[in-house]
């Protein structure tokens, strides 16, 4: 087996909590808990969850914006996590990030050419007239207009300006890219171009990306491999196909039953979860669904479940598969 | 050579598309421009300043230059602005004291803008402890009155100096009591903008701290600052100008507005010398009005959503 470009391990990352005048330490939201997962060369690996399960914070914490609390990360075996500044400066090279708003994701008080060139002068890549063109190319690429390098955001529609935020972070030439919820808030027309896009470029540039969206039929159309968080915990990855075709966790399940479909005729069973997602600074004991799974029983609010492998590459969290 | 390269290239670029990219900075002149109040207020502001700087070509005398022949004398020929009790051409003391009234203006609102933006900026960025430590200290400042403060520090400080270095004393007392709420709004400003994200793509692109900082924060928070500069200088022009007339400010014979308008005081001088204290009260009034509207007319011109 060749080794993962990416490969997570027992990831960590929790928010504490302050409170009072003196600012005491009163607790943690617990935002990632024990994310593992591998992320081979040129492939997509969706993530999908409610809000607030800790999706963008996992894909944060990966490239350093958030300081992880515990884990294991290793890019190409560097030790992402411990990097000092100047490995770190190396591996912004190859780690880049999209973002969900295409708003407040572009400085407005500079150009486009400026913001995708901002990263080429820092770490020295080009100069001069050999800059100005790998701007043009970036952008080109990414399917804006060589003259739109002097203008600036408030000049471009949402779509547009998704395209500017891929062109930024493709300058650099990277390998992998957090994509951090890219379309959720695009028109459905502009989200199937700027997926389209996303998919053209990885097969172009040889990309792979970790692909974070709430929105399941989005992940199933750009993704290899999808992983479902509920909590902080991954409870489910597996092949997409199997993963959509046969899924073990009920939580899967019920998020799968509650993809709408285009057929009003279609009679459907949706599994509707009572209640509210718990709390990440107070979450519930053993297995943390046990509070709204429909199939839940004593040993669930115990003990955790453990991450296993139940059919070939599909790892489940769950007491009750074999039952 | 290299820049001059890309410049060549950008203008070729522009060629190509003949549609004018417009700026932020531009967007703000163009609305700027509609208003016509605040055009008003520029041009008055501008003939203020003029005058102000070319003070010895307007009038023949100095302002100190005492003539006893020629004392209390009504608006002539001669003075456009009659004389004053030791015979100093009155005009002339007014262009000159308006040197000092807008100068103290601009440098203790320089001075409450860098106090302002600067202790304001480390709070924001930095939060935490230190954002705590310095939002006390600036509430601290904003509670007490400014006017009995003023005068307390004035009197204290400034007791046995020099006519001159007084008016210094004037400048950073206004300075370093009006600071505090404009630290509050750049404050807040920089903890909004730290979490957009363009300042994590900037991060996740390897750009260090300060470029952050001066590439990304304060070009936008810039629009406010001036903005707050603008409507500091006239508060500090209202401040200079109440202290003076207390006798707390800049002493004469160093003329500003506020000492001129001292002469109101006296009510013998009040009803039949108007000439005294009519012209520096609407000098006054001209400058702060001006200065304000200025400000509000940027404050509408830079707020993108003001787009009428």
């Amino acid at each position: 087996m060749t080794t993962p470009l990416l490969e997570v391990k027992n990831l960590k990352k929790y928010f504490p909590i302050h409170k009072g005048f003196l600012r005491r330490h009163v607790g943690d939201v617990k935002a990632v808990e024990n994310v593992s997962f591998i992320l081979k060369a040129g492939e997509t690996l969706g993530l999908v969850g409610e809000s607030g399960c800790g999706k963008s914070t996992t894909g944060r914490t990966l490239l350093r914006l958030v300081e992880a609390t515990a884990g294991e990360v290793k890019y190409n075996g560097i030790d992402v996590l411990n990097a000092k500044a100047n490995d770190l400066r190396k591996l912004r090279r190859e780690m880049q990030i999209i973002f969900q708003d295409p708003y407040s994701s572009l400085n407005p008080r500079i150009t486009i050419g400026e913001a995708v060139g901002e990263a080429l002068r820092e770490h020295n890549l080009y100069k001069g007239a050999a800059l100005k063109e790998r701007i043009q190319e970036v952008i080109e690429i990414c399917g804006l207009a060589d003259y739109h390098v002097n203008r600036y955001p408030h000049e471009f529609s949402g779509g547009q300006r998704q395209r500017i935020g891929i062109a930024r972070a493709l300058a650099l030439d990277p390998s992998f890219i957090v994509a951090d919820e890219p379309v959720s808030a695009l028109d459905v027309s502009i989200q199937a171009q700027i997926i389209n896009l996303m998919m053209d470029l990885q097969e172009q540039l040889g990309l792979s990306y970790l692909f974070i969206s709430h929105d399941l039929s989005v992940v199933k159309h750009i993704s290899d491999r999808v992983g479902v968080m509920y909590l902080g915990d991954i409870v489910e990855l597996a092949n997409k196909n199997d993963l959509y075709d046969t899924p073990l966790h009920p939580y899967t399940k019920a998020l799968l039953s509650a993809i709408p479909v285009p057929d009003p005729k279609m009679k459907r069973n949706i599994i509707i979860l009572k209640g509210d997602i718990p709390s990440p600074s107070n979450p519930p004991s053993g297995c943390k669904f046990h509070t709204r799974c429909p199939i839940a029983q004593d040993i669930c609010k115990e003990e955790a479940p453990e991450f296993k492998e139940y059919a070939k590459q599909h790892f489940a969290a769950c007491h009750l598969i074999d039952k | 050579m290299d820049t001059k390269v890309i410049v060549e290239e950008s203008q070729e670029l522009q060629n190509i598309t003949k549609e004018e990219s417009v700026g932020p900075w531009k967007m703000v002149w163009l609305r700027f421009k509609k208003k016509k109040i605040a055009l008003t207020g520029v041009i008055i502001l501008i003939i203020l300043v003029l005058s102000a700087v070319f003070a010895p070509f307007l009038t023949p005398y100095s302002p100190d230059e005492m003539n006893f022949s020629n004392v209390n004398a009504a608006p002539s020929r001669q003075n456009w602005m009659g004389t004053d009790n030791l015979g100093r051409d009155y005009f002339t003391r007014l262009l000159y004291g308006g040197r000092v009234s807008l100068m103290v203006g601009v440098i203790s609102a320089f001075i409450s803008v860098t106090l302002g933006s600067t202790i304001g900026g480390i709070a924001g960025f930095f939060g935490g402890r230190v954002d705590n430590i310095l939002m006390r200290f600036a509430e601290i400042v904003m509670s007490f009155p400014f006017l009995p403060l003023a005068i307390t520090i004035s009197a204290v400080v400034g007791a046995n100096v020099a006519p001159e270095t007084k008016m210094y004393i004037v400048m950073m007392i206004i300075g370093c009591l009006s600071w505090p709420g404009l630290s509050r709004i750049v404050r807040g400003q920089i903890l909004s903008l730290k979490e957009q994200e363009f300042v994590l793509a900037a991060k996740a692109l390897g750009i260090p701290n300060y470029k952050i900082i001066l590439k990304h924060l304060i070009p936008n928070t810039i629009g406010y600052i001036i903005v707050s500069a603008a409507l500091s200088m006239a508060n500090a022009i209202m401040a200079e100008s109440g202290l003076s007339f207390l006798g707390l400010g800049v002493v004469p014979p160093t003329p500003t507005w506020g000492n001129m308008v001292q002469h109101a005081r006296n009510l013998h001088v009040l009803r039949t010398r108007p000439w005294l204290w009519i012209p520096p009260g609407v000098a006054i009034l001209l400058a702060v009005m001006s200065i304000n509207l200025l400000g509000d007319g940027l404050r509408d011109a830079i707020d993108p959503k003001s787009n009428n």
